[in-house]
């Protein structure tokens, strides 16, 4: 038999090793398969960070350039100018919000960790992309009743899925949008007049 | 004359299985000796008209790639053109926009038909696993092919379902990234989404087809008595050793299904000719507009095959388990073969629980549809969702209880009309 006198630990050995390296290889000869997907160098130019004037907003105002909200990566970039009767009303939602403390740390950069979700209180800057399922909400800044919310104190209403988001992006209770707004990395340029989107302040994470 | 023709096609029958002998086994295997049971009604024709289906997608996607331009600037304005200046474009177009809901209208029944007779039970189980398989690929190939057009739904609704990975803990966002290639749906998403729709897709579909034959024709079809032929008497006109209540495909069953071809050509040319946009269930009013990632449509929805999904989706309030809900909804279906305990296959034999159950799961799913395709804001809609989606779970996941305890009756010995 030509079976005899075989060293089946050996066989076995080599069919073992054959078969590690073989799929080692495979693997590795996935990898840019794989890779070819993510974002290309072009994506990522056009996602570079994004420089705009607020010198000119007006409080109560949502900057826009040329009729348009701003955009940082294809998303549209939130910039307003809260009035303090807005800010002053942010304590009251409290009760009513899913996250008052933005406590999910991956909605807003550490600096963006307090009580109005910015660097500067006035300044809100936001990506406008509802946290649900990535509609645009609209902005409903005024302190009035409205037919989706009767104790409204401004803030954004996603017309998708109907979620609610306060004048600081923090999100409702019983809407379906999980989490809070998200706040971009951005920091404030030339003597506070230009806003860049895309990167955090010196020194901070 | 006629004699010599028939010696040159015999001779020619002959030179071919000298160099190639499969070929007539397999012929035979699968069309003239492959013995069906002669009960057939017509719940079988979904599986042949899916198969039409199937063809009439490749041929008029192959044409329509021919004048479609895959980047997310042109992409929009080359369906136009196919739809104005391309000669007979805009009937290729709609055979195949047509084409992917009757898709899903066949493979629906196809897969009801398995639900009411028992055809995932033994021995069938890779039969339906097969199945499920198909109809995944199939789910996968129609919503890239819905971004194709890169209309405002087709940009929006890729939107929303890529977004759907987000909801996985750690590695969400990156997922999100990989799959869209860029930061939003973007040229990179549509390009990749086209080389899977006529490329990649269709090779799998194909593939898994071919297979769920092989594996429907190697222990046999079903039958509306849910009698197993093969076990029952043998011996008929064609071959002794066969299957009595079996008769061969080829004629009979091409024969059968040519009909059923004739009257669902009827009907799908009256939707292509008179109404293919079906009122926006077939192709959304919204995805007439070209995509613009600034504007969302006031009322994102997908396609009415999708819908009961999304419903369930929508009355969870957590992402996360919303996500959960929708992807086990689909993955139960896959554990048919092991959730039914019923002693019996189809449900002509089966007992009252039985037939409730699965009245009422075909009615919460067509309910469920209908609410994925509405707006969504009603609460006691979300209400009404939340309970057809809990019965949806339950119809499931207490299965083998109420099939086990189920009364049955008992199963003749061969099928009936036999004679």
């Amino acid at each position: 038999m030509a079976n005899e006198g075989v060293n089946k630990g050996r066989r076995r050995f080599l069919t073992a090793t054959t078969a590690v390296v073989g799929g080692a290889g495979v693997a590795a000869a996935a990898v840019p398969f794989i890779k070819s997907w993510l974002p290309s160098a072009r994506a990522k130019t056009a996602g570079a960070p994004i420089m705009v004037d607020i010198s000119k907003l007006e409080v109560g105002q949502m900057l826009t350039v040329g009729g348009n909200v701003p955009e940082w990566r294809g998303q549209p970039i939130w910039v307003v100018h809260r009035s303090k009767e807005q800010l002053d009303a942010l304590p009251s939602q409290d009760p009513r919000l899913k996250d008052p403390k933005s406590e999910n740390a991956e909605q807003q950069p550490g600096y963006a960790q307090n009580a109005y979700r910015s660097l500067k209180p006035g300044i809100l800057v936001m990506v406008g992309i509802c946290t649900h399922l990535g509609c645009s909400p609209m902005f409903f800044g005024e302190l009035k009743p409205e037919p989706f919310d009767d104790q409204w104190k401004g803030g954004f209403f996603c017309p998708c899925h109907k979620s609610r988001f306060d004048m600081a992006g923090r999100v409702y209770n019983g809407v379906p949008a999980p989490s809070n707004l998200k706040v971009p990395p951005y920091h404030f340029a030339d003597g506070d007049k230009t806003l860049v989107i895309g990167v955090n302040p010196e020194g901070a994470a | 004359m006629a004699n010599a023709i028939s010696r040159a096609w015999g001779g020619m029958c002959e030179w071919f299985n000298e160099r190639t002998p499969g070929l007539l086994p397999v012929y035979r295997k699968h069309m003239s000796e492959y013995y069906a049971p002669k009960n057939f009604n017509i719940w079988y024709y979904f599986g042949s008209l899916a198969l039409l289906v199937l063809v009439n997608q490749i041929v008029t996607g192959i044409f329509l790639t021919m004048n479609y331009k895959p980047s997310a600037k042109e992409a929009f304005d080359s369906v136009e053109y196919i739809m104005r200046d391309v000669e007979w474009g805009w009937l290729i177009r709609y055979m195949h926009s047509t084409g992917a809901s009757a898709f899903f209208i066949v493979v629906y029944l196809h897969m009801f038909r398995g639900l009411i007779y028992g055809s995932y039970q033994k021995p069938r189980e890779l039969v339906w696993l097969l199945g499920m398989l198909i109809y995944l690929a199939l789910m996968a190939e129609a919503f890239m092919g819905y971004v194709l057009p890169w209309g405002q739904m087709s940009f929006w609704g890729a939107k929303v379902i890529i977004s759907l990975f987000g909801a996985i803990p750690v590695v969400g966002d990156q997922l999100v990234e990989w799959i869209m290639g860029d930061y939003l749906p973007a040229d990179a998403t549509l390009n990749r989404f086209f080389a899977l729709h006529v490329v990649a897709l269709p090779l799998v579909l194909l593939l898994l087809v071919v297979l769920h034959l092989a594996a429907l024709h190697e222990v046999g079809s079903n039958n509306p008595d849910g009698v197993e032929i093969k076990k029952g008497p043998k011996g008929n006109r064609w071959d002794p050793h066969k299957p009595a209540d079996g008769i061969p495909f080829h004629p009979y069953y091409t024969v059968k299904d040519l009909v059923g071809v004739g009257v669902f050509l009827i009907i799908v040319s009256l939707v292509i000719f008179f109404e293919p946009t079906v009122g926006g269930w077939f192709l959304e009013h919204d995805n007439f507009v070209e995509a613009n990632r600034l504007v969302t449509p006031a009322h994102i929805k997908p396609v009415w095959y999708f819908t009961p999904y999304y419903a369930m989706l929508r009355v969870v309030p957590s992402k996360l388990g919303g996500v959960l809900v929708m992807f086990s909804a689909i993955a139960l279906l896959f554990l048919m073969p092991w959730l039914d305990r019923s002693p019996v296959k189809s449900i002509r034999y089966r007992g009252w629980i039985s037939k409730i159950a699965l009245a009422l799961f075909a009615f919460a799913f067509v309910w469920l549809g209908k609410i994925g395709a509405g707006p969504g804001t009603d609460p006691v809609e979300t209400l009404i969702g939340r309970v057809l989606t809990f019965y949806y779970f339950v119809f499931f996941i207490s299965m083998p209880l109420w099939t086990k305890i189920d009364a049955t009756k008992p199963v003749p010995e061969r099928v009936t009309m036999h004679d």
